[in-house]
């Protein structure tokens, strides 16, 4: 079946992209396209004019400084796959980008398409939500940064204006201490859609105390989400078997799942405490040697 | 170039009720062509339009793999690429891997290890494997059931295309006893 017709602009500089998004704020951009046209094809959105992302070099690097690591929007999955300094400062999103869809559509998928598409079960959010991830917006206006628990706004609802593109994600530098864990849960091993997914981070002192803590998850709310209650029990009693179960309560006590084909609200709370404890006790265990 | 571009298209779309479009340059396996697309159309259809029926039409979804190409050696679902958006880039199909007479040792594999069924996946699977190949030359079988992940075979022939594909893997590495250098392109 074909596509519905429309336009392509394939502009070959940021620059060009937001003078032309700001001529026209309606044109939908287009990144990997992987959600995009397949929700073009199934007429879950209409389009006449795309804005091709494909042809802009600059937003598809991956740099580090000496207090950021900064992702391009346009930087495929497999681009952070494969580059050192995010295995380094954001080890959490590689464990994540690794269980991402299949081989072939993370050489086209973009973080940036990710995030924008604010699907709830989006599943580089969690582990950006984890990492205190900060997006940075463009247009003809300036730019701006906002931080990624605040983009999201709903169900495909970003803090976007038709006029913006993202254009990157900025990751502050690890700190020595950190530790991270990840769990997903999907309906097979490989090339699935989250059922449910934790992305879970804590820093660890001298002593042995829990100096930080973040629990993101996502796809059991409309948005992909931190729960600060959880991250409490962490910080006020430590990295302990105990706060580990008493978190994971919290966390699935945070959730507001629904029910669709791939499981029910019920299951889905049932399984965020699990993969919640999971993933924390896997950071009891890597926090007990001393490191 | 392509002279004999009347076959049915894919789409069945008449080209008069279709955008004018623009010429595009498509260099696959090798060889330049110069065809007058509109934006929407897939980069499967255009191929498959050219005559490149190596590239199946399985969901157009991108759940399957059937439509599977090299796109500058990165293995990608064609009905996910618009055909403007390969432009410029090196696309490489199964048929530009080996001919019947002169199969690449994948191919081979894929013959010897009894990894074909009803072939309709086969394309695909032979361009994953060779994705996976270029960069993991002695992949263990969890790598080789990774790189096959978004391939899908309904005949569920997966044992055997494993198999291929592990098979591949040893002729490749006993064929370039330096590196497995000299590719394509
Ligand atoms: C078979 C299959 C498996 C999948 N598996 C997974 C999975 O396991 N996990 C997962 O999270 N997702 C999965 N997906 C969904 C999809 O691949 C991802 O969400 C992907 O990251 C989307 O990125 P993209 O670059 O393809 O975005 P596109 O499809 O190009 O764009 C998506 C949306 O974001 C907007 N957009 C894109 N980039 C920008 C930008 N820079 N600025 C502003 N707006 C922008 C577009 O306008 C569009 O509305 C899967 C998809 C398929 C087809």
């Amino acid at each position: 079946m074909t596509l519905p017709a429309f336009e392509l602009v394939q502009p070959r500089s940021l620059r060009d992209a937001i003078d032309a998004l700001a001529a026209a704020p309606g044109m939908e951009p287009i990144a990997g396209g992987t959600s995009l046209l397949v929700d073009l094809r199934g007429a879950r959105v209409k389009a006449e004019t795309l804005l091709d992302l494909g042809r802009i070099d600059e937003l598809r690097g991956i740099t580090i400084d000496s207090h950021e690591l900064v992702i391009g929007a346009m930087a495929t999955i497999a681009d952070v796959l494969k580059n050192p300094a995010v295995a380094e400062h954001a080890p959490l999103l590689v464990e994540a980008c690794r269980l991402f869809a299949s081989p072939l559509v993370r050489n086209r998928a973009t973080i940036g398409g990710n995030l924008a598409y604010a699907s709830p079960a989006a599943d580089a959010a969690p582990p950006l939500l984890a990492l205190d991830a900060v997006v940075e917006l463009r247009s003809v206006r300036g730019r701006r940064q906002v931080a990624l628990a605040e983009f999201f706004k709903g169900v495909r609802k970003t803090a976007r204006k038709p006029d913006e593109l993202l254009v990157g994600i900025h990751i502050p530098r690890a700190v020595p201490g950190t530790l991270s864990a990840y769990r997903k849960l999907g309906l097979r091993k490989a090339d699935s859609i989250s059922v449910a997914s934790v992305a879970t981070r804590v820093v660890v002192d001298m002593a042995g105390r829990c100096q930080a803590a973040r629990i993101a998850l996502g796809a059991v709310a409309p948005v992909p989400l931190r729960v600060a209650k959880a991250e409490a029990a962490l910080t006020r009693h430590g990295l302990t078997v105990e706060a580990a179960a008493d978190a994971a309560k919290l966390a699935a006590e945070a959730t507001s799942p629904i029910d669709d084909v791939r499981g029910t609200a019920a299951y889905r709370r049932r399984v965020t405490e699990t993969l919640v404890k999971r993933a924390l006790l896997e950071l009891v265990e890597k926090g007990g040697d001393g490191r | 170039m392509s002279g004999a571009n009347v076959k049915p298209t894919l789409t069945g779309e008449s080209r008069s009720s279709a955008r004018p479009g623009r010429i595009v340059r498509l260099t696959v396996n090798g060889r330049t062509h110069e065809v007058t697309l509109p934006a929407h159309r897939t980069l499967l259809e255009a191929l498959r339009d050219l005559g490149y029926v190596d590239v199946k039409n399985g969901c157009e979804k991108g759940d399957c793999g059937a439509c599977a190409v090299l796109l500058d050696g990165k293995v990608v679902n064609s009905c996910l690429v618009l055909a403007w958006q390969a432009e410029g880039a090196a696309i490489t199909t199964n048929a530009g891997l080996g001919t019947v007479d002169r199969p690449h040792p994948i191919q081979e594999a894929f013959a010897d290890a009894g990894a074909v069924q009803c072939g309709y996946c086969t394309p695909g699977m032979v361009l994953a494997a060779k994705a996976l190949l270029d960069e993991n030359p002695n992949p263990s079988e969890a790598e080789i059931r990774e790189a096959i992940s978004g391939n899908l075979c309904r005949c569920t022939g997966y044992g055997q295309i494993v198999e291929a594909v592990r098979l591949a893997a040893q002729r490749l590495r006993e064929k370039a006893p330096t590196k497995q250098g000299g590719e394509k392109r």
